[in-house]
């Protein structure tokens, strides 16, 4: 009697797999209790045919405890970093005697630019990242050494950056001269890479809401980038997080700041438009 | 002296007389062991904030011990019962000497 108990326990267990409640939950993001952001939105248009109903940030798919850290800057781990971007973005470096703020003044000029980036440059005809952006200002207008393009000193900058955009909804061009990089980030997004053979669209299309082992897996949205993950107490690029996404499928990965990353970047951000750029976030 | 170092408070600025209040306090510091060594083998001297402090109108409201498993960035949140306007004074104690300071003033009524 005791065992078809047991039986019947485990019978029921197996039958809901869903059971450990690993879907998304439907709390609101507010920060610093006045700034509401946008973490659901309907899918953008050129996703019609995406296996899924609307977009999510990866706020949803955090413990109660890590989601809390972000509601708050004096909790928000990554402001600490926020900080030390203000100071370089102050610092004077390079051969040409400039700072940031010698051209850009207060770093709230650079209010919306992470939501549109990465974007055409007409000048460099090219899509350029925000980072690219950094490190092209660095090396021309200041005759300093540009940063490592995952470098703590480039997310740093970054989440300077994209602080000053946030709650504006991500808004990526992926039409005109961008197209042919964005579809090429298309392709990269569903090709299966690796000796596991997954591609992006493999988990965080099919099976956003399930557990992967431990961890909870999320629609991978960049919109919370730069992001402070618990797992290693520092902020996280986007390229960076890339590179360990593939790398996770046994894969060799494309380099951090490659056509292939920024094609990648670029079609992932357009996966988001319509959220709020969360930047610094807290993620597990 | 450590790199970086900045303290950060959050203190309600008024508070009934009596109330219980929440302080949140941040201190960015490398918290170094003392037991890594780097890539050449030496070890990294310990360089650890070993002592926090916040005292009320001069008296004593929390004095922390702070040991080296005490990870990067310590942070400290607790309740302190408001008598009378005042400042709260807070202090934390580098290994190497420094002592960084920040004062919060919060009014009554």
């Amino acid at each position: 009697m005791k065992f078809n108990a047991m039986t019947a326990v485990a019978a029921l267990m197996l039958a809901l797999p869903g059971a450990v409640a690993a879907d998304p939950d439907d709390d609101n993001l507010v920060i610093n209790g006045e700034q509401e952001m946008t973490t659901k939105a309907p899918l953008p248009a050129h996703m019609e045919d995406a296996n899924m109903d609307q977009i999510m940030s990866g706020w949803h798919f955090r413990s109660d405890e890590t989601q809390a850290l972000e509601m708050d800057d004096f909790d928000n781990p990554g402001m600490i970093f926020v900080d030390a971007g203000r100071d370089q973005w102050n610092a004077v470096e390079g051969s040409e005697g400039n700072s940031c703020a010698t051209c850009h003044e207060d770093p709230s000029s650079m209010e919306g630019v992470r939501a549109v980036y990465p974007k055409w440059d007409e000048k460099a005809g090219e899509v350029q990242t925000v980072a690219m952006q950094i490190n092209d200002c660095r090396e021309n207008n200041m005759g300093a050494e540009p940063y490592g393009y995952t470098s703590g000193q480039m997310a740093n900058m970054e989440a300077l950056i994209a602080l000053q955009s946030r709650g504006m909804p991500v808004d990526v061009t992926i039409d005109g001269p961008a197209e042919e990089m964005w579809e090429k980030g298309k392709e990269i997004y569903y090709t299966r890479y690796g000796q596991l053979e997954l591609s992006c669209a493999n988990c965080h299309e099919d099976n956003y809401g399930n557990m992967i082992r431990a961890d909870h897996l999320s629609q991978g949205q960049i919109n919370g980038f730069p992001t402070y993950r618990l797992k290693n107490a520092r902020l996280n690029t986007a390229h960076g997080r890339f590179k360990g996404c593939i790398r996770d499928t046994r894969a060799h990965t494309f380099d951090p700041g490659s056509d292939e990353f920024v094609a990648l970047e670029l079609y992932v951000a357009s996966r988001g438009n319509g959220l709020s750029v969360e930047g610094p976030s807290v993620r597990n | 002296m450590a790199e970086g170092v900045r303290p950060r408070v959050k203190a309600p600025k008024s508070a009934d007389a009596g109330e219980v209040v929440v302080i949140k306090t941040l201190i960015s510091h490398k918290m170094e062991s003392g037991q890594r060594k780097d890539s050449d083998g030496n070890v990294i001297p310990r360089s650890i904030i070993n002592r926090f402090t916040c005292d009320f109108n001069g008296e004593n409201v929390v004095d922390v011990k702070m040991e080296p498993a005490i990870s990067t960035n310590p942070y400290f949140e607790f309740e302190a019962t408001v008598p009378e306007a005042g400042d709260f004074q807070f202090t934390w104690y580098d290994d190497d000497g420094s002592v960084y300071e920040d004062t919060k003033s919060v009014s009554v009524g």
